[in-house]
């Protein structure tokens, strides 16, 4: 191998432990379990998000609602507890029926409606993001608010349920692991697990390599296209629940940051082990790298403003690396 | 004639990575004469031409344009210096979601001197001369999108005469008109040459070059391999230089099959056209010829569940076939190696390994999860079975020559027994050598099985099959046993079309 291969399949992994080094000199208490939990901790969302649109990405489509459909979920999960007093497990139920609609509405308009898949995921961004307002008229949903018809919804979130956020497992250390990391890291097996090595996956990846081919060959290339965004659906609702539990409400001004973040981490993973292409354990690096990133920058006291544009200038050098360097991005 | 050559190329050298595709290639065009370029699938005529036109870089050697050096960086600049191409593929020469009049127009959108703000009256105005010194009849408002083939190849053929071409190279322009149209191109042909345009004309169908051509140039694997000039043209030598052997073919044993695979009663794939009524028997390999456009991939297309017939019955194996989708074919053993391997066949991401086990994923995976070995096994034995050279079975598609990949899509679908095996234009993009082994290998496999090829070529046909029938206006119109071909009568059912006849 070249010098040029070897920077394109190790280069970004360089650039994290560098990333690491530079921190752990720079900011005092990186290197520390707590702080570890941490970057995982804030990771977890965004990651579950990035794993979704990635299965998107795998079948040549992209799917720019993920960030709603986690708000959405937030919202619903809040109405459902507070307004509607149902316990914890409707809650989740209601979040990620939302998810797989909201996947099936987005497939139907790219496949048989034939949107272009930026544009329907735009159109159904915007479209969750005034739909999660209607219920309460653009008011926050918490225990003891007062609803728009004067009634005073007396409901409150799950004790289960906020244990989804709050919750932290035992390792080495007691209350190390929380449960959102954990959801994360099974959630990230299970995809990865899905596209390497099942045939369902084999031909995701097909069908957004040459869709043609992949129909020729005998497959049902827009089922495989509705199921991926099924799955990122589901993927962002699963977001959306984690974050409801973790704030204990039904925050509208929450999860701004959620679309861009997971879209970083996924297209970051692009160029992880000079892949070129999407894939699941890219993505979770990807989403670490951002993690790792966010937190750093927050411990060395940089202004919130810096972190956008800092993330921005991240993702663009990933994607230079994934397609100026190895020739695969060229047609 | 005139002596003095207009365009000149000497010795132009061109290879990708290992792969030389023009190995020192020397050619004149003289002024009001129109040289024919004739040459195989893969002799090196498209690069030729793209060299030419500025969109390739040339390896090596020197063109020049009236004794001045002439490197063209970009096709932009081709164009400007008098030398426009007209290329095979018709929408690179158009642009669909403009209106006609914008495109007859469109190099005068860029380039010095070009105006600032666009102006429709006056695109509107320079068009309709464009249009109207061409003959013409098409309404410039319409988006091309909304025009048939044969109108935007008529529109970019006009668009390269807006720029009263000094030299202008059509590279087969012929393969998607119908016969008045082609007679509407070629009365052009005959007006650009009175008037002294250089016109070099690629083309490997006979009616045309017999038509129009004042020189043949042969090409063969990257060289020009013979150049005839006298009067009269000696057709049959330019087409021997240009396969580099006799049209004698070695004969093949011929075989009659039996017991039926495949029965067609009465299918109509094309409204209007007659219905087709066949029988494909075991261990058979029939060949199905024609010219571009008579439907042959309608009917492979019919076969394999992608297309569905207007009218008739199909029954496989005594049993009724009525395909809904690939995926139905394939589990009913029809399998189907399309046409246009990069566009229908490839998967440009996978390897090797992954492009062959593509189809047969449910067959090769327990509990929905791959068995890699099990993949892996297959490939190795489908490479030593097709002799496809490679490293090893991980090999990307984009490493291996033209000839392999093709092997690569055959080798895919002979990875598991089909009752009927289809190839649409299986020798396309191909090396003499790579075609050799897959039509070898498709004889020596064919018991147990119906094979069915689509190809325009008719050695390709000659070949191969032990039965040719051909295809002409969306009907098979002619059966031949492969062993005492008449070939006049083919050939005369092979032109028997709706497009040009021989002239």
């Amino acid at each position: 191998m070249t010098l040029r291969d070897h920077a394109i399949r190790y280069g970004f992994i360089v650039l994290l432990f560098g990333l690491v080094a530079y921190f752990s000199i720079a900011a005092d208490g990186f290197v520390s379990p707590q702080s570890a939990v941490f970057i995982f901790q804030s990771v977890a969302i965004t990651g579950v998000l990035a794993l979704g649109v990635t299965a998107t990405l795998v079948v040549g489509g992209f799917d720019l609602s993920i960030g709603s459909v986690a708000t959405s979920a937030m919202m619903a999960a809040a109405y459902v507890m507070v307004v509607l007093e149902q316990n914890a497990l409707v809650a989740v139920v209601v979040c990620l029926l939302i998810g797989a609609i909201v996947g099936l509405i987005n497939g139907w308009l790219i496949v048989y409606m034939r949107v272009p898949d930026l544009l329907a995921t735009l159109g159904m961004m915007f479209l969750l993001v005034g739909l999660q307002r209607i219920p309460t008229e653009g008011r926050s949903i918490a225990t003891g608010m007062t609803m728009p018809d004067g009634s005073v919804a007396n409901g409150k979130f799950s004790d289960a349920f906020l244990a989804l956020g709050r919750h932290r497992f035992d390792f080495f250390i007691t209350n190390l692991i929380p449960v959102s990391v954990v959801v994360l890291l099974v959630l990230a097996v299970l995809i990865w697990f899905f596209l390497e090595y099942t045939r369902f996956g084999r031909m995701m990846y097909a069908v957004g390599s040459n869709e043609r081919a992949a129909e020729l060959a005998g497959a049902p290339v827009k089922a495989y296209k509705i199921w991926a965004y099924v799955i990122s659906g589901v993927f962002a609702s699963i977001g959306g629940i984690l974050l409801a539990a973790r704030l204990g409400r039904g925050d509208i001004a929450s999860g701004n940051n959620l679309l861009l973040d997971a879209v970083a981490a996924a297209l970051i993973g692009y160029a992880v082990l000079g892949a070129a292409k999407p894939n699941a354990f890219g993505t979770a690096i990807g989403a670490l790298f951002v993690g790792i990133l966010l937190q750093g920058l927050t411990m060395m006291n940089a202004p919130y403003y810096t972190q956008d544009f800092v993330k921005g200038v991240v993702l663009v050098v990933a994607l230079v690396f994934t397609f100026a360097l190895s020739g695969r991005g060229r047609r | 004639m005139v002596g003095n050559a207009v365009f000149r190329v000497e010795g132009l050298r061109k290879s990708f990575g290992h792969n030389e595709v023009l190995g020192g290639v020397s050619v004149e065009l003289h002024a009001g004469e129109v040289t024919v370029l004739m040459g195989a699938n893969g002799a090196g005529k498209s690069t030729l031409v793209k060299i030419i036109s500025g969109v390739y870089e040339r390896g090596g050697g020197r063109m020049a344009l009236a004794e001045q050096d002439f490197a063209p960086k970009t096709p932009a600049e081709a164009i400007r210096a008098g030398v426009v191409t007209v290329h095979q593929n018709i929408n690179d020469g158009v642009v669909a979601d403009l209106d006609v009049a914008t495109n007859l127009t469109l190099d005068r959108l860029s380039g010095s001197g070009a105006p600032t703000l666009f102006n429709p009256m006056r695109v509107r105005r320079e068009a309709k001369a464009v249009a109207d010194r061409m003959g013409l009849a098409i309404d410039l408002k319409a988006r091309v999108s909304d025009l048939s083939l044969a109108d935007r190849q008529m529109v970019a053929i006009a668009r390269a005469l807006a720029h009263k071409p000094k030299v202008l190279i059509l590279d087969e322009p012929t393969s998607s008109l119908s016969s008045a149209e082609a007679d509407r191109l070629f009365a052009l042909i005959d007006r650009l040459r009175e008037q002294g345009v250089a016109i070099l004309y690629i083309s490997h169908r006979m009616s045309d070059i017999r038509r129009l051509a004042d020189r043949i140039v042969s090409m063969r694997d990257g060289i020009i391999s013979g150049i005839f000039d006298k009067k009269p043209l000696d057709y049959e030598g330019a087409v021997n230089a240009m396969l580099g052997r006799k049209i004698h073919l070695e004969q093949i044993v011929v075989r009659n099959s039996a017991k039926a695979v495949l029965a067609i009663e009465g299918l109509r794939i094309a409204p209007g056209a007659r219905p087709i009524s066949l029988t494909l028997g075991d261990g058979e390999v029939v060949a199905i010829t024609g010219l571009v456009g008579v439907g042959k991939t309608a009917l492979a297309e019919t076969l394999f569940g992608v297309r569905r017939p207007l009218a008739g019955t199909m029954t496989l194996n005594g049993r009724p076939y009525a395909p809904e989708t690939a995926g139905e074919a394939i589990a009913a053993g029809v399998f189907l190696v399309a046409k246009d391997r990069g566009e229908n066949g490839i998967v440009q991401g996978f390897n090797i390994q992954e492009n062959i086990s593509l189809p047969f994923h449910k067959r090769m995976s327990r509990f929905g999860i791959l068995r890699r070995r099990l993949e892996r096994t297959t490939a190795r034995r489908q490479i030593e079975e097709l002799s496809i050279v490679c490293r090893s079975e991980k090999d990307e598609m984009s490493e291996l020559s033209g000839g392999n990949q093709q092997k690569v899509m055959v080798a895919r679908w002979m990875a598991q027994d089909a009752r009927l095996f289809i190839l649409d234009e299986p020798f396309q993009g191909v090396d003499i050598s790579a075609r050799r082994d897959i039509a070898a290998k498709l004889r020596a496999s064919a018991n147990g099985r119906a094979t069915l090829l689509f190809v325009t070529e008719l050695d390709e046909a000659l070949e191969t099959a032990d039965r040719i029938l051909v295809m002409s206006e969306q009907t098979i119109v002619g059966e031949h046993r492969n062993a005492d071909v008449d070939l006049d009568r083919l050939l005369a059912e092979v032109a028997g079309g709706p497009l040009h006849s021989a002239a």
